[in-house]
């Protein structure tokens, strides 16, 4: 199906899912205007937000399924399985958070129905974000991500640790979304461009690879993605926002901006920047520090919440690795990654929520003791979350690493591929402490265990979760072959061929 | 159709039986786990005659996995390898019945991760692709890890995270190493494949890369088996951990890390592994192993502690044999494998018996005990002289060998590694010495049970192994001459080639 941009009608058709997920928006926003008092209004409007949800995913695997492309001159809106694929996530992570919401917020007396609001116009910031092919959509995207999330961290009225973070999200990322518009001031000045297209035509035809203010601004969009994606040097506002968020808040936050902010960082290099060398230095670089500082770091905390935290700076260092490499077969390799962390970290997540003590902010690792005792199923869960984290064999954690390996191997970066296994191993120093507290350690305290609530939906989220992190771990092939089918447009393809006796895959693209 | 499918009935039906075990009421789980362990046994036995000594894989099987990568399904087994599973899946019956009243918490979780445990083992013995063989040597890591950190000793904890994350840091530099030889072959082939034997038929000279990645391996495998500079982690896991896993952790996953070597390490960069410089350090490394492990083993005070220094020096042995490149001495480290595996299995099995009996590893706990416990008495003189490589045990066969074998190719270290066995005699003697002869001057110890039935039919297979292969290692030394004559060719043409073409 080809779409011509500049006729309205296709322009609609374009943005369905867009537009389906604001329709839903709004119709929870006059849902929570007209019931916005109980708990039975807060799970109406959840039931809505999971409709809507439900409703933009089918619009995005409608225009996927009939493979639609743009046609005409560069538009503000890319139209690729790469978007679509991404869509897709996005829409799953606000949905498993929606799910691990609904007991969360009764039990933590937070009756404010907006709160689905809010996760619904951040997830179609996200979706903008990576749809965009313009970097003012990007940023408008990346706004109202950013807007509706700040608002998300704060929700919680009656904790002070909930409004430090989110002012301190707030002036931070106010601050990075001034060094992301000026970046893109920068660029505009150099190329004439905000169109990611045209920025790479513009680049290639006028010889600007070596241009300083390219460089500059280019450097400025790096800093302005860096603080949303939380690589270090600019993470620190990460471990003190999720420490302070809700719990459910805190995993969408560290799976869905983080996902939504690399997927549209690798649309913007591979696009716009591709013939421009430096930034492969500088995420390199990024890439590296990422890795050592948050597995360093995450070394010395006592906290689950604050592990969990640092944990997610590490792993957006192994991202940073797929996206130093740039190729097809490293955006193929984040797509593949983004799932398996989203999973991962989106139940670890809700296990802890489940654990419900006011935000769970002083729950230490050694306070799960005993858990595999007392709740087998729970310790079983969280220990396979640990286990696929680390990156171990048998989990959708290990294919992802594996995959970003490989496109680092391929690409000959050697040396960063041996960092990322040495930071794994580092990693184990802190992800088993979790599991040998629970296997191997007494319980702190009589019935220390006998407030754990998880739910009937969350414990829904969680085995889901589980079983596809198993699943993937071991028949990841069809996710493989979507995440590499989704990717083919960035890059050239490595040099690489399947082996000959390959089996009929009729169903593996599922057209 | 038994030759097709057996090695696939080996990997899943402990991990099956496994998750039976967790099924059943938790009495019920030992029983369970030994008559699943023993169905394994029976299904691997018929390997031993349907084995055709040719030099070839055999038992092959080859499906697609995740073929976008070129990763596949392939299992099969040679022989090296039919010895090391033989030898998993007769020990893994007995680990079992020992365990019966050792293990008294959390039994049916113990016995599943024994059994995947099991799946573990075999896979890394038949795995013939790399990726599978990197999937299982991880794999049962968990296992053990679980096993040391519940129901080990008072420094668990200790012992499992070192344990765990030796071989962790190892293994991912493996990881990126295969990575890079895939990728080194599919330049030059145009095929992306993790399958050995296509690695192996197109390696070509590697340039310069390929001393690292032979670094990355030998770390792995060397951490594994233990070497010499990198092998503080056993003596804390060995110690720490409970009966079964001691004895599988000696006599299985060590074998790993040797296997390692003969399967991956040498075939694939046989130019590098045979490099003067290497060839010397190994040697050396090894040597210092065999003298180190014994000197050190001279001196604890802790049985369990001096079985595990001795496996330090065995090992040694055998990475000597494997690096002599004779055919005596590689058979000989094959011997000195499966004999290690029983006579260090069958010890650590009686020093968990005397354990339970007096709660106690110290070998000054006891001293005496030759009247109040004959049979046990016996029983471990006879191991402690296997173990020392007395004649007519099995323990002579394989070091004989080794020396014989070293001798022609590095005699000076034939030499020094022939005082190994005048060492283990050194601190085996004086400890069997004070823990059985010696006066009974403990109270406590005048009352002690002597061997169960069950624990005489733990020991009692061990032991005419024991005396078996002493006396007639015929049968098993001619069914792994083929492969241990087509491993040095390969190894010493591909070695030459390289060095040629370089």
């Amino acid at each position: 199906m080809n779409l011509d941009l500049a006729r309205s009608g296709d322009l609609l058709q374009a943005l369905l899912p867009e537009v389906v997920l604001t329709a839903a928006g709004l119709a929870v926003l006059l849902v929570t205007a007209w019931r916005h008092r109980t708990a039975t209004d807060l799970r109406i409007a959840a039931w809505v937000t999971l409709v809507g949800l439900a409703a933009a995913a089918a619009a995005a695997w409608w225009l996927w399924w009939r493979t639609a492309r743009a046609t005409g001159a560069p538009a503000m809106i890319a139209l690729d399985d790469f978007r679509f694929v991404a869509d897709w996530l996005f829409l799953g992570i606000a949905g498993l958070t929606v799910l691990v919401s609904f007991d969360y917020l009764e039990r933590e007396q937070l009756l404010a129905p907006e709160y689905y609001v809010l996760l619904l116009f951040a997830t179609l910031g996200m979706m903008l974000m990576v749809g965009g092919d313009d970097l003012m959509v990007v940023f408008l995207g990346l706004e109202l991500m950013s807007v509706s999330v700040y608002a998300l961290a704060g929700i919680n009225r009656h904790s002070a640790a909930a409004a430090e973070a989110a002012l301190k999200y707030f002036l931070l990322g106010a601050f990075a979304s001034g060094f992301l518009l000026y970046g893109i001031a920068l660029v505009y000045g150099a190329t004439a461009a905000t169109n990611l297209t045209q920025i790479g035509i513009q680049v290639r035809t006028l010889g600007l690879e070596h241009s300083p203010m390219l460089s500059i601004g280019l450097g400025l969009l790096l800093v302005g993605f860096g603080f949303k994606v939380a690589a270090v040097p600019f993470h620190m506002w990460a471990p003190d926002v999720y420490d302070g968020s809700p719990t459910p808040v805190a995993g969408f936050m560290a799976t869905g901006v983080k996902a939504a902010a690399f997927a549209a960082l690798f649309r913007v290099l591979a696009e716009a920047f591709a013939g421009v060398a430096t930034w492969q230095a500088i995420v390199w670089w990024l890439a590296v520090a990422t890795m050592v500082a948050g597995n360093l770091i995450a070394l010395a905390q006592r906290t689950v919440k604050r592990m969990l935290a640092y944990s997610s700076i590490a792993h957006a260092g192994y991202l940073l690795v797929a996206v130093a490499v740039g190729t097809s077969a490293g955006s193929a390799a984040l797509l593949f990654y983004l799932v398996a962390y989203a999973l991962m970290t989106l139940s670890a997540f809700a296990l802890l929520a489940a654990k419900g003590r006011d935000g769970e902010r002083d729950v230490l690792i050694d306070d799960l003791g005993g858990l595999s005792q007392r709740r087998p199923w729970l310790a079983g869960a969280l220990a396979i979350c640990m286990l696929s984290l680390l990156g171990f064999p048998g989990t959708a954690g290990f294919i992802g690493k594996w995959y970003i390996l490989v496109a680092a191997t391929a690409t000959g970066h050697l040396l960063l591929a041996a960092i990322l296994v040495l930071t794994s191993v580092v990693s184990a120093g802190y992800y088993l402490p979790v599991i040998m507290a629970m296997y191997m350690k007494p319980e702190p305290s009589e019935q220390a265990h006998a407030g754990m609530r998880l739910g009937r939906l969350g414990g829904a989220v969680v085995a889901v979760s589980v079983a596809g992190l198993l699943f993937f771990g071991i028949r990841p092939n069809r996710l493989l072959d979507l995440a590499k089918t989704s990717s083919e447009g960035f890059g050239a393809a490595p040099a690489v061929t399947a082996p000959a006796p390959a089996p009929p895959t009729p169903t593996s693209t599922g057209r | 159709m038994y030759r097709q499918w057996v090695l696939t009935a080996l990997l899943a039906w402990p991990v099956l039986a496994g998750l039976g075990v967790l099924l059943v009421p938790a009495r019920w789980a030992k029983h369970v786990a030994f008559a699943a362990s023993l169905v394994e046994f029976a299904l691997s036995v018929p390997l031993w005659w349907t084995f055709a000594p040719d030099g070839g894989v055999q038992f092959f099987l080859d499906v697609p996995w995740i073929p976008t990568w070129g990763i596949r399904y392939t299992v099969g087994l040679d022989g090296i390898s039919l010895f090391m599973v033989l030898l998993t899946t007769f020990l893994v019956p007995l680990s079992v019945l020992g365990s019966y009243t050792y293990i008294t918490t959390r039994e049916r979780g113990f016995y599943a991760l024994l059994l995947v445990l099991t799946s573990g083992m075999i896979g890394v013995f038949v795995a013939l692709d790399l990726f599978l063989f990197y999937v299982m040597w991880e794999v049962m890591l968990i296992p053990m890890y679980f096993i040391i950190g519940v129901w080990g000793g008072e420094r668990r904890l200790y012992a499992a995270i070192k344990f765990f994350v030796y071989t962790f840091f190892g293994s991912l530099l493996m990881l990126v190493a295969i990575l890079a030889l895939v990728y080194a072959v599919a330049q030059r082939t145009g095929v992306y494949s993790f399958s050995y034997a296509h690695l192996l038929a197109h390696l070509g000279g590697l340039g310069p890369i390929a001393f690292w990645l032979f670094g990355a391996f030998f770390l792995a495998f060397a951490i594994k088996v233990p070497m010499f500079p990198l092998h503080t982690w056993l003596p804390d896991a060995h110690v720490e951990a409970p009966t079964a896993g001691s004895v599988l952790l000696a006599a299985i996953l060590l074998k790993m890390g040797t296997y390692g070597f003969l399967r991956f390490a040498l075939p694939l960069f046989p130019a590098v592994a045979l490099h003067p410089a290497v060839q010397q350090v190994v040697v050396a490394l090894s040597l210092i192993g065999i003298v180190y492990g014994g000197l050190v083993a001279m001196v604890q005070p802790d049985f369990k502690k001096l079985i595990a220094y001795s496996s330090v020096a065995h090992l040694g042995f055998v990475m000597l044999g494997i690096w002599a490149l004779t055919l005596q001495s590689v058979q000989g480290a094959l011997m000195v494998m499966i004999n290690h595996g029983i006579s260090t299995g069958a010890l650590f099995f009686l020093a968990g018996m005397l354990y339970e009996r007096r709660h106690s590893r110290l070998i000054e706990s006891f001293g005496g005990i030759a009247k109040v416990v004959p049979l046990l008495a016996a029983l471990l003189t006879i191991v402690s002289l296997s173990s020392i490589g007395l004649p007519a045990t099995n323990g002579f066969v394989g070091e004989f060998l080794v020396l014989l074998g070293t001798f022609r190719t590095y005699p000076l270290a034939a030499v020094i590694a022939a005082t190994g066995v005048i060492i283990a005699a050194m601190y085996l003697l004086p400890a069997l010495q004070r823990v059985i002869y010696n006066p009974l001057d403990q109270p406590t110890n005048e009352q002690l049970p002597d061997l169960s039935a069950r624990e005489l039919a733990v020991l009692v297979p061990l032991l005419a192994c024991i005396v078996w292969i002493g006396v007639y290692p015929q049968p098993i030394l001619r069914r792994m001459e083929p492969t241990a004559r087509h491993f040095i060719q390969t190894v010493r043409l591909n070695a030459a080639a390289f060095t040629a073409a370089r």
